[in-house]
């Protein structure tokens, strides 16, 4: 009788199985990639027909957007500048308020102050925007037209900007905060060894030295502003209009239409089939992705500076 | 952090009239940012007190149980409940598979090569494309292209799915990265393959921070709304969804579609009653998300 062979079956059973959920997961992984792609083409397929009815020309400079009345104009002008007016308000609250944060976080707070601190600014970020914009409409409209001089209107582009700051007030300050806790100790230590106070060592060292960190969590944030749908739509109501510089307080005071509300505008409307009402939708959509894509991009690649730095 | 010298060096510095400006400064830069730090949290807070008062009276067992109504005494919540739910449900079943599997093949699998970093970047992208762009995926790949009907629970679900995924993976990741290497190594020397070590070794140690990011990302699922616009979801049903491809509201829908009424029995009462749903639903889930954070932090 000779030995009996080991039985390596179960081995190749094992080695099979192990390929199968390696590409499996890769399988997954790749899903992404094709989630941009689609994303991409979805837009690009409706796009196209709609910029084959309307000139990319009349889309990019026109001054008038009327999609769905006679006669129908498609300028993306107003909607760009209606969006524009938005971030800048809301970068005006988000962005001084978000880094002060930051470094109140990083330089002043103890760790229990950080244990409470950080979780209750992450709310900011997980209300929904709808709740957002509600309080907008409901609650700070009123408000600021008690308190304020100037008449609102009931949709004012004012209490929509300064929602959604608050909505993006964490994403500058978590970002910056995690520049700001890299920059090494070595370099405050320095600093307070020449005598400087912490106001000083926190302005002059620490914000300078975590700069291209705060820069792309700025990015990031405005990019998310742009985006930023529900808050606008309720809140900003629809008046696409173009920036008119003669009249600042104008500008927040009254209604503006920003591209993402034009959108929402367009989809709650009764538009199917193939006009170019509907596939202005794609247009814009596109318009919008492309910015914020290349926003986003910029950001994760300023942001990916600073790590290699203090590595 | 940074060492607490400001103290010592602020005092030995008050003597001169120079030490004494820049200690008011820096006291006053405290006091600033600290300020800071509070504004949002507090103006976020007496917003939610207000819509909490508006909503005493109008949140009841009737508001919850009854269908929309135009007559603001009668108009109820329940289609919009049932329906979020239910799409929340689903978005579960997608992500989670999904999600955790890119995370291993990218934590486990991957090597350090041009395809893992455009993954990679593309995810960190991914999640932050804006939700109406996702809204206009749904439609054009999910209602025009697959004809899965407008405004379904499929569609809705699948919509959704595929923008909190990056959020699933992203926090998946880390995750499965905090598992110490050094109890794989201990699988490997035990003559475990790969693939036996992720799954009796890397993810019941990972499960937990996989629930937790995932439950948190599911929070934010329920809360989206303008993709559900754009896949053209009615903003109000009569009806609880019965099947996968019935039409579907959810409770952010319902909310948008009410602030628009003007009557203000609608406007500081039923909308207000609809947010406090909605949030203490969010409320709920995120609490769960904690409490199994928290379980494991004492474990860890």
């Amino acid at each position: 009788m000779s030995q009996p062979q080991p039985d390596f079956s179960h081995d190749n059973i094992r080695t099979l199985r192990g390929t199968v959920f390696r590409y499996l997961f890769l399988l997954c992984a790749l899903l992404s990639i094709m989630t941009t792609a689609a994303i991409v083409l979805t837009l690009l397929v409706d796009a196209v027909d709609f910029f084959a009815q309307v000139s990319l020309v009349e889309f990019l400079t026109g001054t008038e957007w009327n999609p769905t009345h006679d006669p129908v104009s498609f300028g993306v002008l107003p909607l760009v500048s209606g969006t524009l007016v938005i971030t800048v308000g809301s970068a005006l609250v988000a962005l001084p308020i978000g880094l002060l944060t930051a470094i109140y976080l990083s330089e002043y707070a103890s760790d229990r102050q950080r244990s409470y601190l950080k979780p209750a600014l992450e709310v900011l970020a997980g209300v929904p925007t709808v709740v957002y914009g509600y309080f907008a409409l409901v609650y700070v409209t009123p408000a600021l037209d008690t308190v304020l001089p100037v008449n609102l209107s009931t949709f004012n582009a004012l209490s929509a900007s300064i929602m959604v700051g608050i909505m993006i007030i964490p994403m500058v300050s978590s970002i910056s905060e995690d520049a700001m806790s890299a920059v090494p100790d070595s370099l405050r230590q320095a600093s307070y060894g020449l005598g400087a106070t912490k106001f000083t060592v926190s302005t002059s060292v620490v914000v300078p030295a975590a700069l291209s960190g705060i820069f792309s969590s700025f990015i990031l944030a405005l990019s998310r502003a742009i985006g930023e749908t529900m808050i606008v739509a309720i809140a900003a109501g629809q008046t696409p209009r173009l920036i008119d510089l003669t009249d600042p307080a104008g500008l927040f005071t009254n209604s503006v239409q920003t591209m993402t509300a034009a959108m929402v505008q367009i989809g709650t409307g009764d538009l199917v089939g193939q006009g170019p009402a509907y596939k202005s939708l794609f247009a814009v959509g596109l318009t919008l992705f492309v910015i914020t894509f290349a926003m986003n991009l910029i950001s994760e690649l300023v942001a990916s500076r600073y790590r290699e730095v203090y590595r | 952090m940074a060492a607490d010298t400001s103290e010592a060096g602020a005092s030995a510095g008050s003597q001169s009239g120079f030490g004494q400006v820049s200690r008011t400064k820096d006291v006053a830069f405290r006091l600033l940012a600290l300020a800071a730090t509070l504004i949002g949290i507090v103006s976020l807070a007496a917003l939610l007190a207000n819509v909490a008062v508006d909503a005493i009276g109008w949140l009841d067992w009737g508001f919850l149980t009854n269908p929309p109504h135009p007559d603001p005494y009668e108009a109820g919540f329940l289609p919009a409940l049932v329906g979020s739910i239910a799409i929340m449900l689903l978005i579960a079943l997608i992500t989670f598979p999904l999600g955790v599997g890119a995370a291993v093949y990218l934590e486990e699998y991957a090597d350090d090569g041009y395809l893992t970093k455009f993954i990679q970047l593309n995810i960190a992208n991914l999640a932050g494309v804006p939700s109406v762009v996702y809204g206009l995926l749904g439609l054009g790949l999910f209602v025009s292209l697959l004809g899965l009907g407008y405004g379904t629970v499929f569609v809705a679900a699948f919509t959704v799915a595929l923008l909190i995924l990056p959020i699933v993976i992203i926090s998946a990741q880390e995750a499965i990265r905090s598992v110490p290497d050094s109890q794989r190594q201990a699988s490997y020397g035990m003559g475990a393959t790969k693939w036996q070590t992720i799954r009796n070794v890397v993810l019941p140690r990972a499960m937990p921070g996989i629930l937790t990011g995932t439950i948190l990302a599911l929070g934010r699922a329920i809360g989206e709304t303008a993709p559900l616009i754009m896949i053209a979801a009615p903003t109000t049903v009569f009806g609880v969804p019965n099947s996968l491809l019935s039409k579907v509201s959810a409770m952010p829908l319902q909310i948008y579609n009410w602030a628009s009424y003007p009557e203000t029995e609608f406007q500081y009462g039923v909308v207000a009653a609809g947010v406090v749903t909605l949030l203490v639903v969010l409320l709920t889930i995120n609490s769960i998300a904690i409490l199994l954070r928290n379980r494991y932090d004492t474990r860890g």
